[in-house]
């Protein structure tokens, strides 16, 4: 167990949905959810989930904490958006699944090796780098993220498609040496850094229930 | 010219559905003169477009036969049919109200014969059917309509057509150049029992109402079950004309959502219970009923019940997701349980969307006084609407049962206006 993650269980006890409420994104909304099943029914993927949408937010109330935040469930969500388009209530469920998803990640409990949350790490280290995007590192290191064989086949598997965005300019082979970055880099990190002090504050903010 | 005699002692009451009848009869049973303003050429509203009432089952056209021999018989009450209220102004004990009476081309010396009906073939969509079928160029807009005179569709005039039914009409009752007329009233008080129209279906995309033919409406189902109706009385679907045998109700059809209407209906849940008596009826019919939560309220729990109890009926609670259609034109039914979670994808012949009510006064105002309307757009009974009052599904979604207590109501709200009123003067 991690330490935040002891913290909380010690915080919250017994009061999953309070716990979410001040912790997640948009967590407020969770208790407005009257369990009709719409979102769940319109999820493109809601097949491959373990548990919908709406089981998730039952479970929340419910309190059982562990199976929710190690849950791979809200790790699928694809951002498509049909769920708040249709949700009754207007929750912000998209919204929701990513808070859950980053809050189970912050305490330590998302579940390893998920490919969304390995992707989205590796996204945000190599965005921190120079503040932009290097598609090209971001490419790479997404194919070779499950080891070199794996890494090799896939490169050769989309070698065309590389070509043709180095013919069409969509991609940069210089990226490579360092790539392009934000013109006032110290500037950004401050920025980054403001932004994860407001987030501990507005954490902080809510006081054990 | 229609000859109407009121006074500032006089109750309007726009709208003669089963609660404008009530809240007119309860005034005028009481001693007040009320004039009766309908926008439809006929009086009785929604409640004469049903096959039959919850909680008893029985026909609707019972009690309303009653309510127009209450009518007929009371020299208190003056009936204006295709009438509109276009402005009000004025305060308690002292409105002018503008009322516009479109032209019926038929007169009073009309016998209700038929012979205008049988001589002429143009159509037009019934929207008495809801469009589901045609009626003649001259017609009887259903066969219990109050006043019993036919009608003549404004589309006809100009036409040959117009010209037979003249000529065909023993009694010299079609008149050809009858004109829009515009009154203009004193009145004491008004209430307004403008009731509701059904939430437009198309609206609710994934649904596809609009797409297709085998989604319909509560309202529309009424219609079929009707033996003079658009299919003789049969469930027939849309696309193939075929008897339906498996029928889907959707709940909360536009209701309880904040992307329609926000408002719970409150009658669909009972309404669709009913249905499924309908169902129940035919040699080898089935329903299920997807929902939130059945609401059937206050003392309709046992009529809940006893629906539970039939083994033909199945309740799947959840709101579903969308509406697909397989190759042979059956609606497709995708969501996921809320009692386990479970995905389903289900065939049915038909579905029924149990769409929601609106309040058929929202974007229809009069000009001039402003009254006051909650969030949903129904009238409140709220004291700065001085001497406005509001009766049955003007004023909320309502079962006619409460319709009607609401119509008591504001009777007893406006004869408390006139009696003022009339202290003052006397
Ligand atoms: C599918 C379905 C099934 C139902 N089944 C039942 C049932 O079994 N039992 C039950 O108790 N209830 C039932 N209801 C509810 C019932 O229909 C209503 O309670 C009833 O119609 C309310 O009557 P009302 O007079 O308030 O409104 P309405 O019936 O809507 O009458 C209003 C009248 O006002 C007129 N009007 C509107 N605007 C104007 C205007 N501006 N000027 C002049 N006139 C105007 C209209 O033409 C109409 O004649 C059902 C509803 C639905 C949707």
């Amino acid at each position: 167990m991690t330490d935040l993650n002891k913290q909380m269980v010690e915080q919250y006890r017994n009061s999953f949905l309070k716990e979410v409420e001040a912790n997640v994104e948009e967590g407020e909304w969770v208790k407005m959810c009257m369990q009709c099943g719409v979102c769940s029914g319109s999820c493109p993927l809601g097949p491959y989930w373990d548990h919908p949408p709406q089981e998730l937010f039952m479970m929340i109330r419910a309190g059982k904490r562990e199976e929710v935040l190690a849950s791979s469930s809200m790790w699928m969500c694809t951002s498509c958006y049909n769920c708040i388009a249709r949700c009754p209530r207007e929750l912000p469920i998209t919204h929701i699944m990513h808070g859950l998803a980053h809050y189970a990640k912050r305490l330590g409990l998302a579940p390893k090796n998920q490919p969304t949350m390995k992707f989205s790490q590796k996204f945000w280290d190599n965005l921190m780098v120079t503040g932009r995007v290097n598609e090209l590192k971001l490419g790479l290191s997404l194919y070779f993220m499950n080891g070199l064989v794996e890494g090799i086949k896939t490169s050769l598997k989309m070698k065309n498609i590389g070509l043709g965005m180095l013919l069409t300019k969509r991609m940069n082979p210089m990226e490579m040496l360092g790539g392009h970055s934000v013109k006032d880099k110290s500037g950004f990190k401050a920025m980054i850094k403001k932004a994860q002090e407001l987030e501990a504050a507005r954490i902080a903010k809510f006081k054990t229930p | 010219m229609t000859d109407v005699v009121a006074t500032n002692e006089t109750i309007l009451v726009v709208g003669g559905g089963v609660s404008g009848m009530t809240a007119a009869l309860e005034a005028a049973e009481a001693g007040k003169q009320v004039i009766l303003v309908e926008k439809r050429a006929y009086v009785g509203g929604r409640v004469t477009q049903l096959y039959k009432y919850f909680p008893k089952l029985c026909f609707p056209t019972c009690g309303l036969e009653i309510n127009q021999r209450r009518v007929k018989g009371n020299p208190n009450v003056t009936v204006l049919t295709m009438a509109e209220v276009s402005k009000l102004e004025g305060n308690a004990g002292n409105y002018s109200a503008t009322i516009k009476i479109s032209p019926r081309f038929v007169n009073s010396n009309c016998t209700a014969c038929g012979d205008c009906e049988r001589a002429v073939s143009a159509e037009y969509p019934d929207d008495y059917n809801y469009g589901m079928n045609k009626h003649k160029g001259a017609y009887r807009p259903y066969r219990m309509a109050y006043p019993e005179r036919f009608v003549i569709d404004p589309r006809m005039i100009g036409t040959p057509d117009a010209d037979k039914a003249k000529a065909a009409c023993k009694y010299g009752a079609v008149d050809l150049n009858m004109k829009e007329e515009v009154l203009t009233l004193k009145v004491g008080a008004v209430i307004f029992a403008t009731g509701w129209t059904p939430y437009d279906a198309a609206k609710i995309q994934p649904y596809g109402y609009d797409r297709f033919p085998n989604v319909i409406s509560s309202v529309e189902f009424e219609r079929m079950k009707d033996i003079s109706g658009p299919t003789g009385g049969k469930v027939l679907r849309p696309s193939d004309g075929k008897e339906a045998k498996d029928i889907a109700f959707i709940q909360c059809a536009g209701s309880r959502d904040r992307n329609y209407l926000k408002h719970c209906s409150r009658i669909c849940c009972m309404a669709s219970l009913k249905q499924t008596t309908y169902v129940s009826e035919i040699e080898g019919g089935n329903s299920t009923i997807y929902y939130i939560d059945i609401r059937a309220i206050d003392r309709f729990e046992d009529f809940y019940q006893k629906v539970q109890a039939d083994p033909k009926v199945k309740f799947i609670k959840s709101k579903p997701a969308n509406i697909t259609q397989d190759k042979d034109g059956n609606p497709i039914v995708n969501g996921v349980n809320t009692e386990g979670y479970h995905r389903y994808a289900t065939a049915h012949d038909l579905v029924v969307l149990a769409v929601g009510m609106e309040p058929s006064i929202k974007g229809a105002m009069p000009e001039g006084v402003k009254i006051t309307v909650n969030e949903h757009g129904f009238i409140e009974n709220d004291g700065s609407n001085g001497g406005i009052f509001a009766a049955g599904c003007a004023s909320d979604a309502l079962d006619v049962n409460r319709a009607v207590q609401s119509a008591t109501a504001s009777a007893l709200k406006a004869i408390q206006v006139i009696n003022r009123v009339a202290g003052m003067e006397g």
